[in-house]
């Protein structure tokens, strides 16, 4: 038997009190494609980004061709022949294919640049792996398919003989996937390795010959993908999870509050476009959304808040039309938005406790007065919500990037959830939080759908889903796959259509 | 009085002058700029640099000392900037700002230190050295060939800045460290270096457009004498779309106005000649309203670079 390429034995890392990677074993061959399976915060990224140099190891040996290795930064990444293919393109936009790819790669005292000779050779590469790349074209100018495309070759020029690809299908189109794969397989021909993280499991039957499987930072083991169906893999991602019933309140009425039809949006980078979504959120129920991340989750919320017009397709709320209303008219209205990102779009991070809390309203009685703010309704109110919803802090004043990631959240929750919204769009309202923080984010969303609220809550945690939703949407690629009840028996066809695993069928309301 | 009488021969070579500090500065902070770091101090690195140009040819009797400690003065001057905005991370406007107001300062309480009250100073400065053979060309000859050496180190230095941003590995680095420096630092190259040359390189050229101003025209330091030149250079940068050549057409463009309103003022216009003065800054001003915006400026200016810690 030849030696494995990479060993990696025993890793160990994390992040504060977070395990990020809990003695997690790897080990790939050469000319092997190898999966890397497992859900958001499994440990995947974290794993790979150890192997590439970006993060230390607090635990645990890497070995290279059977050599022990210290691996400190990319640069030594690279003289090892390991390249990895990020999410985000480390690419210089307005150069051309070319000169990205030469940037950096100078030899010793060469001065000019020789574009001719290193177009040659990457146009040679480029048919050497059966795939076109026009080295003269500007990274502006091309499909993200090409980009990611112009990566690899990146790699490949530095003499990469192990390639990691961070969820390398997660923008693409499906032809691009297509030729993706011809690419890899041609260049694992040759002897050379891939490791590649993914969450999609026909993806790595199709392409994979092994495949390690992660769970919440641990290895649950690694197997030939030959040997296991796609739905073994998907219990053995999922994991068997203890789904406690928190549902102590009565489920939704009968009446329809939100109804979208047809839903569609324009491409964008970053999150799949909605593609004729449909879907029907009772009064008093909160409709689970499930998915991996970029599967159009942004897009949908952003929709149904108004920061964004689609395309196609009509929303309606208490059977009045929403498309058209603005983000502003929508709030006064009753419509609630827990963003997904907290530090960027939910809060001001710089200003205060109090600023933050004010800020829907602060042009307002009782908060602004004749054009002024009045200092003293704002502190009473203020108070008010630090008391009602436990929030954690010295003063009203304090800023607010001085608090924890709970308390911001509940920040951001009784700035929202202020009255009685009549529509409340959660967006991964617990990402980051400790247990403490997330119950508390639950109890506050059930406690308004038991009001009356209609929820959407889009979350990539499948336990927090079965854990406080009446049904469960799951989106893939921008279109609601199913709707099924919260219900245990559910999960493990929840955990197939999250991925792409079922075709997709209308919506379903079995439930009522 | 026709337009030929403003527009003639002389008006091309005085044009060419007075656009010669101004396209100067403007090669270097283009080379600064396409690195990422935008020297707002520029207007104070060319008053540095235009007093230590007067006092290195005041004590030495040869302009050629001045041009060299100007220059040296002038990369010293952005040595401030680098050090705050690329080591520590300080705002590049900031500093910038800083810098022009030391400048002030510095080259106030030093000119009175070193030469009393006097209030001007003057010293031995370039003179026009006609180039033999090419300036005998008929009509561009004299316009083009008869200046100083200030002017002809500007035709070599914009085809070879041109030469050094687009054809070496070097000049393809510093522009991919102004649009996308994460990008340069995964492809194994320091940052840090890269910006800090393009800065200091930009510090010596702004400091040579200072030195021609104070040695090869005007032959004497006065206080504040770069009056917005330097803020001038940097809207050429951006009127020429940081290119060399293109800072160069917008530099004559500012001279040529320069050039106008001094030819406006002899002639004798019955119009205030604080309005004549006027014209070169109102023509910035509305070049960089109209071009400003539109321009697509490197992407990662004015942003300092860290590489991300977790």
């Amino acid at each position: 038997m030849t030696k494995p390429i990479l060993e990696m034995k025993q890793i160990t890392k994390s992040f504060g009190s977070l395990i990020a990677n809990d003695q997690v074993d790897l080990t790939v061959q050469p000319g092997e494609i190898h999966g890397l399976l497992g859900e958001n915060g499994a440990g995947k990224t974290t794993l790979m980004n150890i192997l590439y140099g970006l993060y230390r190891q607090e635990a645990g040996e890497i070995y290279i061709d059977g050599n022990p290795v210290q691996i400190c930064s990319p640069k030594e990444a690279i003289s090892l022949g390991i390249g990895m293919v990020h999410q985000h393109f480390m690419l210089v936009h307005n150069l051309t294919v070319t000169e990205n790819v030469i940037l950096g790669q100078a030899k010793k005292g060469q001065l000019f640049i020789n574009r001719q000779e290193a177009a040659a050779q990457i146009k040679a590469k480029a048919e050497e792996y059966g795939v076109e790349l026009d080295p003269w074209a500007k990274i502006e100018d091309l499909t993200v398919g090409l980009r990611q495309r112009v990566e690899i070759f990146k790699a490949l020029f530095r003499g990469a003989r192990l390639l990691i690809l961070d969820e390398p299908t997660a923008v693409l189109t499906p032809p691009e996937v297509e030729q993706l794969f011809q690419l890899l397989t041609n260049f694992v021909r040759q002897g050379n390795s891939v490791i590649c993280i993914t969450h999609k499991l026909h993806e790595i039957k199709t392409i994979c010959d092994k495949v390690t499987i992660l769970r919440g930072g641990r290895l649950v083991g690694t197997y030939v993908t030959n040997e296991v169906d796609a739905d073994e893999l998907a219990v053995l991602m999922v994991g068997e999870k203890a789904v406690t019933p928190v549902k102590s309140r009565k489920s939704g009425n009968n009446k329809v509050f939100l109804k979208v039809e047809n839903l569609t949006t324009e491409l964008d980078e970053g999150d799949s476009p909605l593609n004729q979504l449909s879907l029907e959120v009772y009064e008093g129920e909160i409709l689970g959304v499930a998915g991996v991340d970029g599967n159009g989750q942004t897009n949908l919320a952003h929709c149904l808040a108004g920061l964004k017009q689609p395309k196609d397709g009509k929303m309606w709320w208490a059977g009045k039309e929403m498309n058209g209303l603005s983000a502003k008219v929508l709030a006064e209205q009753g419509l609630a938005y827990i963003p997904a990102d907290r530090h960027g779009t939910a809060t001001a991070m710089g200003m205060s406790l109090a600023e933050n809390l004010i800020c829907r309203r602060f042009s307002l009685a009782p908060f602004s007065c004749k054009g002024f703010l009045s200092p003293k309704a704002i502190e009473h109110y203020v108070q008010a919500k630090i008391k009602d919803f436990e929030i954690k802090t010295p003063s009203p004043l304090v800023r607010l990037a001085a608090l924890s990631g709970g308390n911001q959240q509940k920040v951001v929750l009784a700035r929202e959830i202020d009255g009685e919204p009549r529509l409340i769009i959660a967006h991964q309202p617990t990402r980051g939080l400790d247990i403490g923080s997330t119950n508390y984010v639950h109890r506050v969303l059930m406690e308004a759908a038991q009001k009356g609220a209609s929820i959407i809550l889009l979350s990539t945690e499948l336990e927090e889903l079965f854990a406080i939703c009446d049904r469960i949407a799951v989106l893939y690629r921008g279109q609601v796959m199913g709707i099924l009840p919260a219900q245990e028996t559910y999960l493990r066809e929840v955990g197939l259509m999250m991925a792409g695993r079922v075709e997709p069928k209308g919506v379903d309301d079995h439930h009522h | 009085m026709s337009l030929l009488q403003i527009f003639d021969l002389s008006w091309v070579a005085a044009t060419i002058r007075l656009a010669t500090p101004i396209a100067l500065a403007a090669q270097g902070e283009t080379l600064s700029e396409r690195a990422g770091v935008l020297n707002i101090g520029l207007e104070g690195v060319m008053l540095n640099s235009a007093f230590a140009g007067v006092v290195g040819a005041y004590y030495s009797g040869s302009p050629w000392v001045g041009l060299l400690l100007g220059m040296l003065v002038g990369a010293l001057t952005a040595l401030i900037l680098a050090v705050a905005s690329i080591t520590f991370r300080a705002n590049q406007i900031v500093i910038g700002a800083a810098i022009n107001i030391l400048a002030m300062g510095i080259t106030g309480v030093l000119f009175r230190a070193i030469f009393g009250l006097e209030q001007q100073v003057t010293v031995m400065s370039f003179k026009p050295y006609p180039i033999p053979v090419l300036s005998q060309i008929p009509v561009l000859g004299p316009v083009l060939f008869q200046q100083n050496v200030l002017v002809y180190l500007g035709y070599v230095l914009v085809p070879l800045l041109t030469i050094v941003l687009f054809r070496t590995h070097w000049g393809l680095a510093i522009r991919a460290v102004g649009d996308e420096p994460q990008a340069v630092d995964t492809a194994g190259i320091s940052v840090i270096k890269i910006r800090y040359l393009a800065v200091l390189i930009g510090g010596a050229l702004g400091g040579l457009g200072g030195v021609s101003l104070s040695l090869g025209q005007l032959n004497l330091f006065a206080e504040g004498m770069i009056s917005g030149r330097g803020f001038m250079a940097l809207a050429a940068v951006i009127f020429g779309r940081w290119h060399p050549v293109g800072g160069v057409l917008a530099a004559l463009f500012f001279g040529g106005a320069d050039a106008l309103q001094l030819r406006m003022q002899v002639l004798g216009w019955q119009v205030p000649y604080e309005f004549m003065l006027m014209l070169p800054y109102v023509l910035t001003l509305l070049t960089l309203a109209v071009f400003a915006g539109r321009a697509s400026q490197p992407k990662a200016l004015g942003e300092n670079y860290a590489r991300e810690v977790r």
